[in-house]
């Protein structure tokens, strides 16, 4: 018991919270802003490894941290526009472009990897983010280390959230966007393009998708390893669902993800870590995802238009 | 833009479109072959000798389609009932770590009584791994395609947790992997001499039974009439919860024969490495075969031997493995494009 107590007061397990977060909630507002639209992106995956590789490889060939993250966003837009021409306009099964997406963006990366590095074993490293502590936040006692000294990238994803909400809820853009997804009939009275909002939608949210993987290689780890993203983009798919469709509460439910995932870090390497098998500790947030499914299963409130390609002119 | 459907398409637009897609497809190939240095048809041509090009080729080729005619029969199956099965690889584990479990030792019977009872294991194995998210879609609502995909991570560290614990082989010099198969768990060669072995052949029985059932049988028709319109099936009196769960079964249990077929028929014994996603891969060849049962077959064959090939190209010309990746990926969204084209045209509005 003492060691859960010594796990919850300390200062660099809140970091680690909050390092987990992070990813996650530019890939969550990914699909949150594509599945609002009414296009459920299953190309998550490949995409935040694109974005992953994309970031870290024009790091290392030169580039700016800065404009890596640029470029990450860009391949990821672009996986997008693949995606999104295939579904939106052509109406093909949101599942099967959303699944080749994944494969092509991830043997993409992984082909380019082996070309730029053909021999190599061990990675390069690039020059990562660095803590950015905020002057006199970041010293307050468990709090500041934990919030106010991560890296700019963290700052960003929180960022992210908070403009993906007013964007979502208090702007004309938004409330289109969201009728894309919910009756889109409506949408093409007013006079707008229902393609145009969903092919939109799904090229941002893949290029946030494509940022948190970059975050995996430019910020959390300074190198790109090959299964590094490991069904991260699942389990934001799964963030969205019990999230509601609605960036506030997933971005609570992340960080409740993200707590358990630091807290069973932390619980491997206590006794209780050394009974117990390893594998246990990495299934947990896994099975935490499929219960946080059936917990909401009930009371989701799933976009009306969700998967429902859209053709003008039919009712 | 909008689809319009065409009344009578005529040959041309059903032939042409499909094989631009396969053109484009290798024009990617040609661009990521250009990429690495490497001449086009050299490469083509290495792939293609590599997977077709000798009988050890051939039965190579072969050999990998087995498990890709089982995990393609299982999506096929679901997806025509619209059941999203993502979780193949999952079941596949189920069905292999099963005949570890019965084949290790542990049943000591003649091949002729233990074999079936071992193959029919792995596929309830895997069928009830299935079964879970299928039920949790019936009973709660809860989407199957994320369940699914997240019981394929679970399942894999179960199996890592099991090798590396009560199934990890005494004699295995601390490797995480189970004990080897005792001779008579063994399936046995088609042909004496050649690697090819008999998965091979259940893989085909595999497919007719399945073919026999979508075409022949009440439930077949009730699986299809599910998957078209839900609530039409519903309103027809089709009992639509109980058809979506025995798909399930059917299909989870096709992807734990597939996890029995490679273990009892070419490895011998589980690892964490059993397969290099053939539950995902599956997803691919069911698509390309249009989810029919002997186009399963036709497209396991031909993913396969583009995997084999493009491994005997690589360490001969040097162009990284993961063209094959790419180039069966290109080919499922080219493909899928082209077969909607054959029926329908892209107008302005």
């Amino acid at each position: 018991m003492t060691e859960v107590v010594d796990i919850l007061v300390s200062a660099s397990f809140w970091a680690a919270v909050i390092r987990i977060a992070s990813p996650l909630l530019f890939a969550t507002m990914g699909e949150l802003i594509c599945e609002r639209a009414g296009v459920l992106n299953l190309g998550i995956e490949g995409i935040m490894v694109a974005g992953a590789f994309a970031g870290w490889m024009a790091v290392w060939s030169g580039a700016g941290l800065w404009t890596g993250v640029a470029i990450a966003f860009g391949a990821g837009a672009l996986f997008g526009l693949l995606h999104a021409t295939l579904t939106v306009p052509f109406g093909l099964s949101q599942h099967v472009v959303g699944l080749g997406v994944t494969l092509l963006a991830t043997s993409a990366s992984y082909y380019a990897y082996r070309l730029a590095l053909p021999q190599v074993t061990t990675p390069p490293r690039i020059e990562a983010f660095q803590p950015l502590p905020i002057p006199g936040l970041a010293d307050i006692p468990i709090l500041g280390p934990a919030l106010f000294a991560q890296t700019a990238m963290t700052y960003l994803a929180f960022a992210t959230v908070a403009v993906v909400a007013l964007v979502l809820w208090r702007t004309p853009l938004g409330l289109a966007l969201r009728a894309a997804g919910e009756n889109p009939a409506a949408v093409a009275a007013q006079g707008l393009s229902v393609t145009g909002i969903r092919m939109g939608a799904v090229m941002v949210g893949s290029g946030l998708m494509a940022v948190g993987g970059a975050f995996l290689t430019m910020s959390a780890f300074d190198s790109f390893f090959f299964e590094m993203v490991n069904g991260r983009g699942w389990v934001c798919i799964a963030l969205v669902v019990f999230g509601a469709w609605r960036p506030g509460k997933a971005a609570l439910g992340t960080l409740l993800f993200a707590f358990f995932d630091a807290f069973q870090i932390r619980l491997q390497q206590t006794a209780l870590g050394a009974d117990v098998p390893y594998q246990i500790f990495l299934m947990l947030p896994f099975l935490l995802s499929i219960l946080a499914l059936i917990v909401m299963s009930r009371r989701a409130e799933v976009p009306a238009a969700l998967m429902v390609p859209w053709r003008k002119g039919e009712r | 833009m909008r689809l319009e459907p065409i009344a009578a398409p005529g040959l041309a637009r059903t032939l042409g479109f499909p094989a631009l897609a396969i053109l484009a497809t290798f024009a990617v190939g040609a661009g990521l072959a250009l990429a690495a240095g490497a001449e086009p048809f050299s490469v083509f041509g290495l792939i293609l000798q590599g997977a077709a090009g000798s009988r050890f080729a051939i039965l190579e080729t072969l050999n990998r389609a087995t498990p890709l005619i089982f995990t393609g029969l299982a999506v096929a199956v679901a997806f025509r009932a619209r059941l999203w099965n993502i979780g193949a690889e999952a079941q596949l584990y189920a069905g292999a770590t099963i005949t570890v479990v019965l084949g290790t030792g542990l049943l000591l019977w003649p091949a002729a009584a233990l074999l079936p009872v071992i193959a029919a294991a792995a596929a309830l194995a895997g069928a009830l791994v299935l079964l879970v998210p299928a039920l949790l879609k019936t009973k709660l609502g809860v989407d199957e395609v994320v369940t699914t995909l997240l019981f394929n991570f679970v399942m894999l560290l179960f199996v890592s947790m099991l090798l590396e614990g009560p199934l990890k082989d005494p004699m295995g010099m601390g490797w995480p992997q189970s004990a080897r198969l005792i001779p008579e768990a063994r399936l046995p060669r088609i042909v004496e001499g050649l690697r090819l072995h008999w998965g091979f052949g259940l893989g085909l029985i595999a497919a007719a039974v399945v073919w026999v059932i979508q075409t022949r049988t009440t439930l077949g028709y009730a699986m299809r009439a599910v998957g078209e319109n839900r609530q039409a099936a519903e309103f027809a009196g089709i009992p639509v919860t109980r058809v979506i769960l025995i798909t399930a079964l059917i299909s989870g249990g096709l992807a734990g024969l597939a996890g029995f077929s490679e273990v009892a028929g070419l490895r011998g014994n589980l690892t964490t490495t059993l397969s290099p996603g053939f539950g995902y891969t599956g997803i691919i060849v069911a698509m390309l075969a249009l989810l029919h049962p002997f186009g399963v077959v036709a497209a396991a064959v031909f993913v396969a031997g583009i995997f084999v090939g493009a491994d005997s190209m690589s360490r001969a010309a040097g162009v990284p493995t993961y063209i094959a990746d790419m180039l069966v990926a290109t080919a499922l969204l080219a493909m899928v494009l082209a077969i909607l084209l054959t029926r329908f045209r892209l107008r302005r509005s």
